[in-house]
């Protein structure tokens, strides 16, 4: 859907490493023009204090949730953000939306330091980056009906809509995220999952933002109606021209909707890249083993496909392995791993070679490894052979009835 | 045949009516056999498990016809004290969310032994040494140490390892494990699921995997039971359903899954919703879904037609369905 798109993306990993590099040797903020990341994160950390003692509390260390994330969200494209429970994931997507202050690292929109920001300059800044929940049952309020749900935004930024425009403005979008004008006044519970799920997004777009935040957004849901979502979730980004950051575990959901991903573990992105990068090409260890852990819904490839099975569990962000994070769990694991920090850069040896394995990755020992079978092995009936395929609006008409 | 469940009935009866939760289920499962039972929220998967498990709440519950013969004997008919000595010592379940399957105030260890000092009357001491030798089984590090632990102090997938310890304890003939690893993460899954397999080759069991996730059941299955609305759509060995789905249901299932090995165009996705299982549609439940529907679909209920000696579906339309791909 963003074909001009992808060649710049693709490349974005080592783009983005310049970027860097000038910004924070001029310190200043360059003028936001077109063409530039419309978000960028730096150095992104949040630690929870670990405290000891009623009275005289004192911090005895602290859980480092989040651990210095970088990365470039451009115009139009989609970042999926990948990585198991308790890696960070949720916590980069809450300091996105300024629901956790960070505590070190810089937000920049447009170029402009958000992270600091307070009062009407935080607001004005939020109305541009909205998010989208990931349990439709609880983010939405059960006493309020679906127009005063869709319509609160409207209460706290009145410039978007005048108080009069606002019923039809709820309706419209209503519309446009395939629910019936009607149901207006109906209340949460009167929904489905999905249909509670296109309430939240439509209340993300109320204010026509141009970045959303979707954490796991399709997880709750039947298997089913996960395909009408991720649906209305691609057309929406084309027809408002938005930027996705996009958030879950779901590797296959992930590389489906995403242009570029970044897989998380232990508060770090470990390897970045555009969707071929690190599905069909990874070189980080840990990509590697967590694309082999995905089971492929084809019986034929059970016999014929390597595993990679990770030992033990993720360890506690309260306490960080020295050196590289994952070396604990890592077959390959030796000695400077233990010692030294990866960076996430192109590693050296894939750096002056042109191949799809040329992207950042934290690893000391990066190669390539496919993991993934190439397209066209297996053996279930594709998307192509669908009947009545790339006919969403036909799901939608049915929802409204 | 290990466990065969005939023309099974069971429905809710709730303020809205009644809920027909399953609606004649047919399957059987043979030992060291893994059949996986795929539906969505709402199909009756878990519920037909319950009823095989007697562990379903009644009322409101209410099993409204039909056999479940474990090992010949018909479960229905037997006393509620029979049926006791046959859960855990027989058949086993393995639940979604271990956390809340574990009594948070007990010890793990004390958990473990109490079924072999209730099942096979020895005393805490012998129990205790059980419940370590099955924590190594499941590979769980330093057992010693961490069978005085409580669940709280273990990490997901281990909950799910003493979940499956519990229910291997007393080497039981039949497991049924509802969405084992749905609660946890793909690689984590991967040792958990891998850990369950290899059990099963072990002891020769028979395994009933109740779960949403078309990944996982290519991954162990050996024969499949589709199931939508209280009905099994579609049986088949587990290589013929991925080729060549012979109902509608399980075929748009199948298309709305991303890939992993391709970047997608628009998914494909299966209109509307599930039905409410108080009022489920005349004729086929999935003709107002269905891309195939004709009126016939609207009005006669399809049998499970015999599609070949190992195949069944409950579509009128299923040799079109076979041959559209």
């Amino acid at each position: 859907m963003h074909a001009d798109r992808d060649k710049g993306a693709g490349t974005g990993g080592g783009a983005a490493g310049s970027t860097l590099l000038s910004q924070a040797s001029e310190d200043a903020v360059a003028p936001y023009t077109e063409g530039d990341p419309i978000l960028q994160v730096r150095g992104l950390a949040k630690h929870y204090p670990l405290t000891q003692g009623i009275l005289f509390k004192r911090q005895i260390g602290a859980v480092r949730a989040v651990d210095g994330v970088d990365f470039d969200l451009y115009a139009g494209e989609t970042l999926g953000i990948v990585g198991e429970s308790g890696c960070g994931k949720s916590t980069v997507a809450k300091m996105l939306v300024h629901l956790e202050r960070p505590t070190a690292g810089a937000i920049r929109y447009k170029g402009e330091d958000i992270s600091k920001l307070s009062g009407r300059a935080l607001k004005a800044v939020r109305r541009n980056i909205q998010m989208v929940f990931q349990d439709p049952y609880t983010s939405l309020n059960p006493r309020m009906t679906v127009g005063d749900i869709i319509g609160e935004p409207y209460e706290i930024h009145p410039e978007v809509a005048p108080k009069g425009s606002r019923r039809q403005k709820v309706q419209d979008l209503l519309d446009v995220v395939g629910l019936n004008p009607e149901y207006i006044n109906r209340y949460p519970h009167q929904f489905s999952g999905g249909q509670r799920q296109r309430i939240g997004i439509a209340r993300g777009l109320a204010l026509n933002p141009e970045i959303i935040v979707a954490d796991e957004p399709v997880s709750a849901l039947d298997v089913s109606v996960q395909a009408q979502v991720v649906n209305l979730l691609d057309r929406l980004q084309a027809e408002f021209n938005l930027s996705f950051v996009f958030i879950a575990h779901d590797l296959s959901i992930v590389r489906h909707i995403s242009d570029r991903v970044g897989v998380m573990y232990l508060g770090r992105i470990v390897e970045i890249g555009s969707d071929a990068e690190i599905y069909d090409h990874p070189t980080h260890p840990y990509t590697q083993a967590l694309l082999s852990a995905v089971p492929v819904p084809d019986p034929t490839a059970r016999e014929h496909r390597e595993r990679i099975i990770l030992h033990g569990d993720v360890p506690s962000p309260a306490n960080i392995p020295s050196g590289c994070r994952f070396r604990t769990r890592c077959w390959k694991a030796q000695e400077r791993c233990e010692l030294e920090v990866p960076l996430l850069a192109v590693p050296a040896e894939f750096r002056h070679v042109d191949t799809p394995a040329r992207h950042d990755s934290a690893c000391h020992f990066a190669e390539e490894k496919r993991v993934v079978p190439p397209e066209g092995e297996l053996e279930i009936p594709g998307p192509a052979e669908a009947p009545g395929d790339g006919e969403t609006s036909e799901a939608e008409g049915d929802e409204r009835s | 045949m290990l466990l065969e469940v005939r023309d099974l009935y069971v429905e809710f009866h709730t303020r809205e009516g009644v809920a027909k939760a399953v609606n004649g289920v047919n399957y059987s499962v043979a030992e060291g056999e893994t059949l996986a039972v795929l539906g969505e929220s709402g199909s009756g998967k878990s519920v037909t498990a319950q009823a095989v498990m007697g562990i379903l709440d009644m009322p409101p519950g209410k099993i409204a016809g039909g056999e479940i013969l474990f090992k010949g004997q018909d479960l229905l008919k037997a006393k509620p004290d029979e049926r006791r000595k046959i859960r855990g010592q027989e058949m086993a379940m393995i639940f979604q969310d271990a956390l809340s399957s574990l009594n948070p105030v007990l010890t793990v260890g004390q958990q473990l032994g109490e079924m072999f000092v209730v099942h096979r009357g020895m005393s805490r001491k012998d129990a205790k040494a059980k419940a370590i030798e099955l924590m190594d089984r499941v590979r769980i590090p330093a057992a010693k140490e961490r069978v005085n632990q409580y669940p709280h102090q273990f990490s997901g997938g281990m909950r799910q390892r003493i979940m499956i310890a519990m229910a291997m304890a007393l080497e039981p003939s039949l497991i049924i494990a509802d969405e084992p690893t749905t609660a946890l993460d793909v690689t984590v899954q991967a040792q958990v699921m891998d850990l369950l397999a290899e059990l099963q080759r072990e002891l020769n069991m028979g395994l009933i995997l109740i779960t949403h996730d078309l990944g996982v059941v290519a991954d162990v299955a050996d024969k499949i039971a589709v199931m939508y609305a209280g009905r099994i759509v579609e049986t088949a060995p587990v290589h013929e359903i991925y080729k060549a789905p012979a109902h509608p249901y399980t075929k748009g299932l199948l298309q709305s899954i991303p890939r992993l090995d391709q970047k997608g165009r628009e998914l494909y996705a299966i209109q509307g919703l599930p039905p409410n299982l108080t009022r489920i549609p005349p004729g086929c439940a999935f003709n107002p879904r269905c891309p195939m529907a004709q009126d016939v679909c609207r009005s006669d209920v399809p049998p499970l037609y015999e599609v070949d000696e190992q195949r069944r579906s409950a579509c009128h339309f299923w040799k079109e369905t076979l041959d559209a791909r």
